[in-house]
């Protein structure tokens, strides 16, 4: 298999790995607290509603965009997408915004789900339905987007649905086993290096896109494909002198 | 038309996220190197390394503004 292809897989992998650990968290946390069969319910009703947004979206950028609009496109998103994960990753890092902590969010959930009201409907709870569609919708869709966009923009949806699958299968296996939220994850360390493969890849893409506008063709960057691994260790430069330096700019918030 | 809202409000949030600078950053950075590219003539090559400079740059300015004003 071409490192390009490990490349991807790893990307995906990584990406939807700290998604479905989150999503897990609050599925987790409704079953627990309001019954499991809620909370599943909830769960696949998200599943089958992201399997159709999938098809929809996936038919949609292959079919209708020419290659170097789709890398323009499938790239820019990706770059905002991980620009803003990078930006949450080096406040983090710099002290100047909270960690995100897996357990403290399953003791918050689980606390919501405790005060809610109980209301059934169709012999379901509709707290612990809701919330569990909800956040299995909203933390697949960011999957799903990571997916089809390195997917359409590497042309290569086999390899890119293969590490999200694999990170679904491992997050559902340990959340099975051991029952409780995944908080040993170094879940911050992860997004840091999600944010720095997304905008390594956006960046990539969305220069090489410009050229549509100049001919059609897609603008080739030096050294082709290894251009990427090059763009990531510059994000990570780029990352480490703003945790370096954000903290002198706000001190008194700095921790 | 309460639904088309919700649906451009949760496209919004999901892709620009809670800091509007880093999408003005990336579109203004593609922009500078589109205009390069159409009116200097800049070759593949040159564009791609501007690209990439100038979405670090305005990336590390959009954060530099967002903790300042914080």
């Amino acid at each position: 298999m071409p490192g390009a292809t490990w490349g991807l897989m790893a990307s995906t992998f990584t990406a939807s790995f700290v998604e479905f650990v989150e999503a897990l968290t609050i599925v987790l946390a409704m079953g627990v607290t309001r019954g499991w069969r809620s909370a599943l319910a909830g769960t696949a009703t998200a599943l089958v509603a992201l399997a159709a947004f999938t098809a929809a979206a996936g038919y949609a950028l292959s079919t209708w965009l020419p290659p170097a609009l789709l890398r323009l496109v499938v790239g820019t998103l990706l770059l905002i997408f991980g620009l803003q994960w990078l930006r949450k990753a080096v406040l983090r890092s710099s002290g100047l915004k909270a960690r995100h902590d897996e357990a403290e969010e399953f003791a918050e959930q689980t606390a919501a789900a405790r005060d809610a009201v109980a209301d059934s409907r169709f012999g379901l709870d509709a707290f612990a339905f809701v919330v569990s569609l909800k956040g299995v919708f909203l933390e697949g869709v960011e999957v799903v987007f990571i997916v089809i966009t390195f997917g359409t923009g590497a042309a290569n949806m086999r390899a890119a649905v293969g590490g999200a699958a694999v990170a679904g299968v491992l997050v559902l296996v340990a959340g099975v086993v051991l029952h409780r939220p995944l908080a040993m994850i170094p879940e911050n360390a992860l997004k840091y290096g999600v944010g720095l493969l997304l905008a390594g890849f956006g960046t990539f893409w969305a220069v090489e896109g410009l050229g549509v506008f100049t001919g059609g063709e897609s603008i080739s960057w030096p050294g082709g494909e290894w251009a990427i691994p090059v763009l990531v260790a510059c994000w990570l430069l780029v990352s480490r002198g703003l945790v370096l330096t954000l903290p002198r700019l706000k001190p008194e918030t700095a921790r | 038309m309460k639904f088309l809202g919700g649906l451009a409000r949760f496209w919004y949030d999901f892709i620009v996220g809670d800091d509007w600078k880093i999408a003005v950053a990336v579109v203004s950075a593609l922009a500078v190197v589109l205009t390069a590219l159409l009116l200097a003539g800049l070759s593949g090559t040159a564009a791609a390394v501007l690209g990439g400079v100038l979405l670090a740059g305005f990336f590390v300015i959009s954060v530099v503004v967002d903790v300042r004003r914080s």
